[in-house]
């Protein structure tokens, strides 16, 4: 059976091209970049190397990124920065949304018990949030905004360059989580007018354990790992060279295809879209324009999703939903019920995330699978049998 | 430790007594939709004795199989033992449930309840009220996330 992989959000398969940036560093350099011999200082020409692709893929100085184990740990460092540099001037507010990656909402958690307050702006039904809204937030002790450039569930993509100009004029240091955003759709720090930014290589068919958080010049940057000089001191621990290098190479082929693959996506982004509306009482969750050119999120009425991704992962197909099931508590994603989605409805959600891997055969397959597993569950589930027998109303 | 056990799959992917009972003796549904789960079950009963049994679940790959095996272990049972099933028993027949998952289990263990107190009631059978306490509020079973 051929393996139909469309969880792209979730992790990228690596390219052959990441792959052979990344071997060399496995084999014959293996030097520490720290080491003065030339074992050790061809690893460094590596290392800086990879750090000039990356800042030329950002539009920023090579200086400005420091590597980290992923986006996870990008977003931790940036946050607790800002928030440590924001007290040191009494600034204890921090404005964000409520359907950030869990990496941003459970640093923010803890902020608020050690003293800070934090603002989570409602996302309107269509996942987005504005410029203004955020500039209503901003007090005179507001320490940072971070909101992501684009959302890991349902694709939305923030007016980010807006958010960034409003958090420049009132002096207020704007982060954003572009863990979903970088390798996909264009983004630049400057023009967007960002001060810091986290991402991670393995979306964009890198490696995994390893990311970048790019800190504007003159930003303080707390040092988050302690115990050496590495990445200029603010994050001890010997680099992870091959990892690094195969980031750098899966970024510039991400930024040089990027208009290409962002095509050939949004057809087949757009067949899946309008296939499965095609079921009745299904929705797409997300804006239909400002969204991924990869992302799919749908809510089937009256199934829940965790049984539409086993079965369809019986059929090949890798998806992932925000059921309760899925998200591993009783509720059901933070993200849908952001968007006000009752619960009900936000237990029978499909993701699909594609890649440039995917295929016009692909999406056919999908579209064949998914009505047929979606009357399977409906046909075995007496909520289905109450919206249709008119005992309780569709919501959607 | 696979995600799902064996049995779990088996029985979420070939479910065993899926569907109805359209002049079922005794029906009864548990859950909520809010929760993400809910359960149907039709009995069939002669002489004290469950001759059919077909359930309606909408609920997750764990929900489902939780059901199909409660219902097996019930067919062709005498009500009196039925009542004796527990949602122990149901996780055990599946190898195991994760803790977070027992729930499904006691869904299936009160959704069976529920359709021999139909039963009863229909019938003008006497019975201790003891014996069927009012499936306890989901609403509080809400587990916090994990980090």
């Amino acid at each position: 059976m051929k393996t139909i992989y469309v969880d792209n959000a979730a992790t990228t398969a690596m390219s052959d091209s990441a792959i052979k940036a990344m071997t060399p560093y496995l084999k014959e350099v293996y030097g520490n970049p720290s080491s003065l011999h030339t074992v050790g200082q061809v690893a460094k020409e590596a290392l800086d190397s990879a750090r000039e692709k990356i800042a030329k893929c950002l539009n920023c100085e090579p200086r400005e990124i420091y590597f980290t184990s992923g986006g996870s740990e990008a977003d931790n460092q940036a946050i607790r920065s800002a928030a440590i540099n924001g007290a040191r001037k009494d600034k204890k507010h921090i404005i964000s949304t409520a359907f950030e990656h869990h990496a941003v909402l459970h640093v923010l958690k803890k902020l608020e018990k050690e003293g800070f307050e934090v603002t989570y702006l409602d996302v309107h039904s269509n996942g987005l949030i504005t410029a203004a809204e955020v500039e209503a937030a901003i007090r005179p002790d507001t320490a940072l905004v971070t909101i992501m450039y684009a959302n890991n569930e349902v694709g939305t993509i923030q007016p980010i360059r807006e958010i960034g100009e409003v958090c420049k004029k009132h002096g207020v240091t704007f982060h954003t989580d572009a863990v979903q955003a970088a390798g996909h759709i264009p983004v630049d720090v400057k023009a967007d007018n960002i001060d810091m930014l986290s991402l991670s290589a393995h979306k964009f068919h890198g490696p995994k354990g390893v990311g970048a958080l790019y800190c504007k010049r003159g930003l303080p940057l707390n040092t988050f790992v302690e115990g050496g000089a590495q990445e200029r001191g603010k994050r001890a621990g010997t680099e992870n060279i091959a990892g690094i290098a195969a980031m750098a190479q899966a970024l510039e082929d991400a930024y040089r295809n990027m208009a290409a693959n962002a095509k050939k996506e949004k057809v087949l982004r757009d067949k899946l879209i309008d296939g499965l509306l095609k079921i009745p009482h299904s929705k797409l969750n997300g804006d239909a324009t400002c969204r991924l050119p990869n992302n799919v999120n749908m809510c089937f009425e009256g199934i829940e999703g965790e049984g539409l991704l086993l079965h369809l992962d019986a059929r090949g197909i890798c998806a992932s939903s925000g059921s309760a099931c899925t998200s591993g508590s009783l509720d059901p994603s933070h993200v849908l019920l952001a968007l006000g989605l009752p619960h009900e409805v936000a237990h029978g959600s499909l993701r699909l995330s594609l890649s440039e891997y995917n295929t016009e055969e692909d999406v056919e397959a999908i579209l064949k699978a998914v009505p047929e597993v979606v009357a399977y569950l409906r046909n075995m589930s007496p909520m289905w049998e109450d919206l249709e027998t008119g005992k309780k109303q569709h919501l959607i | 430790m696979a995600l799902y056990s064996e049995k779990v799959m088996d029985h979420f992917t070939n479910p065993r007594n899926v569907g109805k009972i359209e002049d079922a003796d005794g029906v009864g549904e548990v859950g909520n939709a809010k929760c993400g789960d809910i359960m149907k079950i039709y009995l069939k009963i002669e002489n004290d004795i469950i001759v059919d049994v077909k359930f309606n679940t909408f609920g997750c790959g764990r929900a489902i199989a939780s059901s199909s095996m409660a219902t097996e272990l019930i067919n062709g049972k005498p009500l009196s033992q039925a009542l004796e099933l527990t949602n122990k028993a149901v996780a055990e027949a599946l190898d195991g449930l994760p803790a977070h998952k027992m729930h499904c289990s006691v869904l299936a263990e009160e959704a069976i309840r529920a359709a021999i107190k139909d039963y009863y009631d229909k019938n003008g059978i006497a019975y201790d009220k003891a014996d069927f306490p009012d499936p306890h509020d989901e609403e509080d079973e809400h587990i916090p996330e994990e980090d």
